[in-house]
This record gives C-alpha cells, structure tokens and sequence, in this order.
C-alpha cells in the first residue's frame, strides 16, 4: 500500500513537472475531454435529477411538517453543492473514465506499447497520463456545475408535484438564493478537482504497474476504482474540515 | 537525441558482467558478449533461457543488479548516453500502438518529436511501408494487419529511427514459413542497405543460420557458446548440440 502511495505521489509530480507540455498534447487532451463527456453526460444527468428528487423527497416533507416549508430549497441546495455533486459524480467517473483509463493504460502495458513508447524516447507519462490528468480535471468540475444545476431543478420539480411538499418553483429557488451562496458552490467544485487528480493518478498509476495477461488488467481497473472511491471518501471527511472552517 | 552521434552505420555493443534476478530467481547470469558495428548478430535459446530480458536490458528497459552495457565504449546507464544512440527494437506482439493507425505508428517517432513536417512524415511513412512491402496500409488499424503484416509494420516503424541498432525480439515467432522468410529478407536486406547492427533474439535455428554473421546460444542464463555459425553449429558443447538437434518424430510400431 505505502509502494502504491510513493507511486502516486511521484507520477503526480512528474505529471505536474510536465504541465508546460500541455499545450503539445492539445490534440490528446480533446480527445480524452470528449471521450468523458460522451461517455458521462448522460449518466450525469440521470443521476442527477435523481438524487436532487430523492434529497427533496426526504427532507421536504419532514421541514413542511414542522413548518420550515421556506427552508427545503436550501437545505436541498446546500446538500448537492458541498456534498451529494462532488462525491457521487466523482464515484460515477471513477467508475466509468477510471476504470477505462487503467484498463487502456493497462493493456498498453501488456502488449508492450508502453515499451515500444520508451524505446522511441517517448515518455508514458507525457504521452499518456498527462493528457488523461489534464482532461479529467477539467471536465469532473464542468460536470459537478452541470449536475448540481440540474439536480436542483430535479428537487424543484419533486417540491412542486409532490402533495406533501407543495413548494412553488418561486419559492424554492427564492429560499435556495438565499441559502446557498457562490462560495457553496465554489467549495463543491474546488473538491471535485481534487477528487479528478485522485482519479486520474490512482488509475494512470494502477494502469502503468499492470503484470500479466488479462487477469492483471481486470485486477489493475478494480483496484483503480476501488482505490478511487476509498481516497475519494477519505478526502471528501478532510476537505469538509478544511473547508469549513 | 545527440547529433553528434548521428552518423551511418551500426554501433558497437559490448555487455560486461550482466547480471538479473526477480526475487529469487537469477535470470541473467554474468552475461559477456560482443556485437561488432554492422554485423547481424543472433543469440539463441530455447524459451526463459532470458532472451528477451537480455534484450531488454540493451535498450535500458530493465535496470541490471550487476554489470555494465557498453554503446561504442559508453555506458548506456551513464546521463544521456541511450538517448545519444538512435536504438530501435521490433518487439515480439510488434508492439504497434493499437489505438493509432498503421501509418501513425510509424510516424510516431518524428510526430512526437516533432521532427519533420506533416507532409514530409506522411512522405517517410510511404517510403518506409513501401521498403517492407506494406504499401497503401496507412490508414488501417492494426488489428486489420496479420501477424506478418504486424512485424513488418514493427519493423518500418523503426526505420524511421534511422537506427544504428536495430533489436528484434523473436522476429518469426507466430509467423507462417514464408512470413518468416521475409522478415529474415528484411533483416538483411538493412543491414546491406544502412549497415545497421543488428542483435535478433530467436528460437529460429533456419532463421538464425540463415541470416547471421556471428551467433551465441543462451542458456538458463548464461552464454554457452558464441562464434561464426559454422563454429556454433559444430560445437561439442551437449547443451548447444541438444538445442540445435532438438526434433520430433513419431515412434513407429
């Protein structure tokens, strides 16, 4: 586990040591930022409006009752941006993009691609992981603003149908203005950055140590995924204190 | 890539004292050997005698627990000296990346360094796939190409390099006959024509007799014999004579 730690912590490094080559690898980074956005969007949007609906559905019912009607939009509001957002689209990516980057990067490792890159002086970590890192931690926060916006108007939705809530859309979203201010926001998207670089290095990193054939693959995506979730719960408990204060 | 070493023709390696082990087990055992500028130079073995180990060492793939790796008198663990050399290796799979297309592959090298054009790639990647016999494979993907394809297309790929040395790991393993026939053709023809060194790793005896000027047999890490093929295939050592006469044929009743 600490070998594992060590090996993140320098593949980050040199991963930021070589950040000026972004531009370089424009053409790789757009790739990667459309094959996250392609293949999340929609999860993303699901998602979202779901779990906006299902917070709505278990506080506002609970507040209306004991006559907090005009406080259901920003405890909804509050409880997506800071929390819900960040840490279960964080999972959703590290479940779909993580997962691919390790299995891609692993695969490469095993059919000697990563060699093949070394011996023509191409380093993997230019090459392959800095334009993964870029792309991840660029689009995981463009989609935390999409899903608490949407996720938003998934509670709204719930508040105004459901007959034990009756909220107005007027009313929730003048109580969640009031509620939820920009640095909210802010802190939920500053914490799916960090969570973006934790997916991206766990995965890059489970993917450039892969041994063996296939089974080494399967074994290097669920420890990427895993290894995600488990630092990304981690950090979120660390961030909510720093962030708090 | 240092210029100053950008000059024709091979390089010459020399390998001192190498020696591996993975945990426990010692793959490579006090290796010495010697590969003359331009010359074509097989090593055989049959299969985890530590071939390709051996090989991946010469192009600084694996790190040796003991002994050095000389490129024309330097050693290549020193800063920068690997890079100095323009080495290309044709892996066993090929190697070929297979999320580019065959004629990125080959331009990778030039693209990634960006070291011509655009067009001017495009030019080098034709003549290069013309000199294999792969003409118009640009845009397929490799999966489209056969095995032979495959390696040929490996071995464009480090021509591009303009290599002073050139590694083959198994050049004809998975290959029918006649696919084998035009590796080993291509691994001459090179030679000839750049005057590249050329060290081929293989379990091949027809290949190994038929193409090498020098040959050395390995065995569980350690070199038993090197010499002219003639001299190899005249040895008395048992374990060359068992490797090299090593047939089938079914008892009769």
């Amino acid at each position: 586990m600490f070998q594992n730690i060590g090996e993140m912590v320098v593949l980050f490094w040199r991963t930021l040591m070589a950040l000026p080559l972004t531009w370089r690898q424009r053409g790789k980074v757009f790739d990667q930022l459309f094959e996250i956005g392609n293949a999340s969007l929609l999860m993303v949007c699901i998602l979202s409006f779901f779990i906006g609906g299902v917070i709505a559905l278990q506080t506002g019912p609970v507040l209306v009752e004991r006559g907090l009607a005009s406080a259901v939009g920003g405890v909804v509001g509050i409880a997506i941006c800071k929390e819900l957002s960040p840490v279960l689209m964080a999972v959703l990516i590290a479940g779909r993009i993580g997962s691919a980057m390790a299995a891609e990067i692993g695969s490469m490792r095993v059919y000697q691609e990563i060699d093949a890159l070394r011996t023509m002086n191409i380093s993997p970590i230019h090459y392959l992981v800095l334009p993964r890192l870029v792309a991840i931690a660029t689009a995981l926060p463009m989609l935390v603003i999409f899903s608490i916006l949407v996720a938003w108007l998934g509670g709204a939705l719930v508040c105004l149908s459901n007959d034990r809530i009756a909220i107005s859309f007027a009313s929730y979203f003048m109580n969640l203005n009031d509620v939820v201010a920009i640095k909210d926001v802010a802190n939920g998207v500053f914490k799916s950055f960090v969570f973006a670089l934790i997916i991206g290095v766990v995965s890059c990193q489970q993917g450039l140590i892969t041994r063996g054939g296939p089974r080494g693959i399967g074994r290097s995506v669920t420890k990427a995924v895993v290894n995600s979730i488990v630092l990304i719960v981690i950090l979120d408990y660390i961030l909510t204190r720093v962030l708090l204060r | 890539m240092n210029t100053a070493s950008r000059t024709n023709g091979g390089v010459g390696l020399k390998v001192k004292g190498l020696c591996k082990s993975f945990a426990s087990l010692e793959v490579l055992r006090d290796i010495n050997l010697e590969v003359k500028p331009g010359e074509i130079f097989v090593l055989m073995g049959p299969s985890g005698s530590g071939k390709s180990v051996l090989l991946r060492h010469l192009v600084g793939l694996e790190v040796p627990d003991a002994g050095e790796i000389l490129l024309d008198g330097q050693a290549i663990q020193g800063e920068g000296v690997l890079s100095g050399y323009r080495l290309a290796m044709v892996f066993q799979s090929g190697g070929l990346l297979n999320s580019l297309s065959v004629g990125e592959n080959i331009g990778l090298y030039l693209s990634e360094h960006r070291l011509k054009s655009p067009e001017e790639i495009e030019r080098i990647v034709a003549e290069k796939l013309d000199v294999v016999g792969l003409r118009g494979t640009e845009n397929k993907m490799p999966s489209e190409l056969s095995g032979g394809m495959r390696k040929r297309a490996a071995i464009a790929r480090a021509l591009v390099i303009e290599p002073q040395l050139i590694l083959y790991d198994e050049p004809t393993s998975e290959l029918d006959p006649l696919s084998s026939v035009v590796v080993a053709e291509e691994i001459v023809r090179l030679n000839d024509r750049i005057g590249v060194t050329s060290l081929v790793v293989s379990h091949d005896r027809q290949l190994a007799f038929g193409i090498a000027d020098r040959i050395a047999v390995i065995h569980e890490g350690q070199i038993v014999t090197v010499g002219a093929a003639k001299e190899v295939e005249q040895s008395t050592d048992p374990l060359v004579k068992e490797f090299l006469s090593a047939g089938y044929k079914r008892a009769t009743t």
